[in-house]
């Protein structure tokens, strides 16, 4: 089924969820807001005709300063049997960061949903097990927003873990001489 | 628990991040009754580099060289599917010789990397020759690598609208003896395996997953076919010059240790076949496109054709047409050997790309450990680790 075809069914279903959609290079991608997404991807996850069995990719987005609300959560369809791809983009908002999680539609949802709350602080409803995954657990801050800077000095923000072990690092060498 | 006058107490292991099976940085907290795994957490975030982040700092070419680092084992697909994603975005039309060269190149990246899946995986499970017969064959290959691009691994070879430097002709008769030779070396690997019971049965039967649950666990790759789905990024979303040459994809039935091993075993012949072919039919010509972005690139913006953005609104909001226009956004995605690799990267109106995601197979293929190790026994996780061929550089980009 081509792009079109499916943003035109998924209107049909969800005519007031459905804020735009944009096709680039034969790539589409639909725009909803975040009440309904878990209802709009089992949706397209289940109905002959569409079925995107495999969740390729789930991650966010940052417009700060672009638009409002700030975040996207972007999922990336595809259906094996069928062989097409959708973009489906959830606006997140800056506060009340949550959406709902979709690990019971694809169990690999679990593990991007992670990183998305480790890197952009979104949080998921409905996730078994939210913790950060590739940050340290006692990491402060989210590093992939665009108010975290790139480079810059922490200062009195270290991780504390590290300054910790400055200290016990420092009190060694003192005890050795 | 009582077993014969035996107290059988749950038993907290930590295997990793220091432990030469799990291939990397990768940390697994076991919960073991006897020997039964109970319970699997996997910890990664070891090898965190940020690369997502970094190339929010960088021009679109200055990534270019990270993406090597995100899979060192076959950093010529990592910057293959680099380069295919700002092409696509950019539109830019690839000339034959070098679509050509990216696909052999990518092959014998394929090769390389399964080679030393292959070497590990064998002594994890205890076949120590095996290593070596494909440690010695890898060597050749780098050395060709080396040959062309200056560099043994990382080789930041592909260029975005190209490749960085022609091939000759003594570097294509060396890489064409290797290859005619080649499947027999693979035989050669086959014969100290394939029939050992061992092998046999520390490989039949172990870490099954059937090929539904494969597709929710969002596998893919070799890790996927085993499990007897046909999905391939070659054949489903021809990239390159794969539709241009002639291949199979093998898949597998069982979705075990075994058949994962078959279907990497099978694709070494394939990837065989594709170089051979890539070889003969390569045709002459640039090697670069005309609009293709300079090394010195200028700190000047992507040019986007803003015509092809095709969109509607079903909101009333002026700013929303002004907000496509600046967001142009492109996924592309290659097979690399370890699965299906993608890009989504964001482009605004500056030099450097607004978000460039990653999607790494090895990060999905650690998260399904869990599912494939409870139940089992400790021995088995070694194989299931070998077997979802995982680089822990890729996991945690």
């Amino acid at each position: 089924m081509n792009p079109a075809e499916i943003v035109k069914k998924i209107r049909e279903r969800f005519p007031k969820e459905v804020l735009w959609f944009v096709c680039f290079r034969d790539e589409c991608s639909i725009v909803v807001t975040k009440e309904k997404i878990k209802e709009i991807l089992r949706y397209l996850k289940n109905t002959p005709g569409l079925e995107f069995d495999y969740l390729v990719d789930l991650t966010a987005v940052d417009y700060l300063g672009f638009r409002e609300p700030r975040f996207d959560v972007v999922y990336h369809l595809m259906s094996i049997k069928h062989r097409h791809r959708i973009r489906v983009k959830a606006q997140v908002p800056e506060h009340g960061c949550c959406i709902d999680s979709v690990t019971d539609l694809w169990a690999t949802a679990n593990w991007f949903e992670r990183e998305c709350f480790d890197m952009f602080g979104i949080h998921f409803k409905g996730h078994p097990d939210l913790r950060r995954i590739l940050m340290p657990e006692d990491w402060k801050g989210f590093p992939l927003r665009k108010d975290y800077p790139v480079k810059s000095d922490l200062g009195d923000k270290e991780w504390e873990t590290y300054k910790e072990l400055k200290e016990s690092a420092k009190a060694w060498k003192e005890n050795a001489e | 628990m009582q077993n014969k006058g035996i107290t059988i107490k749950e038993l907290t292991v930590n295997m990793g991040p220091q432990h030469p099976a799990t291939h990397g940085v990768l940390r697994l907290v076991l919960e073991l009754e006897g020997e039964i795994i109970k319970k699997c957490i996997p910890h990664i975030g070891y090898l965190h580099r940020g690369i997502e982040k970094l190339s929010e700092d960088l021009t679109y070419v200055q990534s270019l060289p990270l993406t090597d680092r995100v899979d060192y084992l076959s950093s010529m697909v990592n910057n293959e599917g680099f380069c295919v994603a700002i092409e696509k975005l950019m539109g830019i039309e690839v000339p034959e010789r070098a679509k050509f060269i990216r696909t052999m190149m990518a092959e014998m990246a394929r090769i390389c990397s399964h080679l030393v899946w292959i070497a590990t995986h064998a002594l994890d499970i205890g076949a120590m020759t095996v290593f070596l017969y494909a440690m010695r064959d890898r060597e050749e290959l780098l050395e060709m690598f080396e040959m062309v691009t200056g560099a043994r691994l990382t080789v930041s070879y592909p260029r975005v609208g190209g490749v960085r430097c022609d091939v000759n002709n003594r570097f294509l008769d060396k890489l064409y003896n290797f290859i005619e030779k080649f499947p027999k070396k693979v035989e050669e690997y086959e014969t100290l395996i394939d029939r050992n019971r061992v092998w046999l049965k520390r490989t039949k039967g172990v870490g099954v997953i059937t090929a539904q649950e494969a597709i929710n666990w969002g596998l893919t790759g070799p890790t996927l076919r085993g499990s007897g789905v046909y999905y391939d990024v070659r054949k489903f979303f021809p990239y390159d010059a794969y539709d241009k040459v002639d291949f199979e994809v093998p898949v597998g039935k069982n979705g075990d240790v075994y058949d994962r091993y078959r279907c990497r075993m099978l694709e070494f012949r394939q990837s065989a076949r594709i170089i051979k072919q890539c070889i003969e039919k390569l045709p002459e010509g640039p090697i670069l496109a005309d609009n293709a972005l300079r090394i010195r690139m200028p700190e000047s913006p992507l040019k986007i054709d803003k015509k092809d953005i095709i969109f509607e609104i079903y909101i009333e909001d002026k700013q929303i047409q002004e907000f496509i226009q600046k967001f142009t956004e492109v996924y592309a995605s290659v097979e690399a050997p370890r699965g299906e690799l993608g890009f989504y990267i964001i482009c605004d109106d500056s030099s450097k790309p607004y978000r460039m995601r990653v999607r790494a197979p090895s990060f999905v293929h650690a998260g399904v450990l869990p599912k494939l190790c409870e139940g089992s026994l400790v021995a088995d996780v070694i194989a299931n680790i070998g077997s979802i061929d995982i680089v822990l550089g890729e996991c945690d980009r």
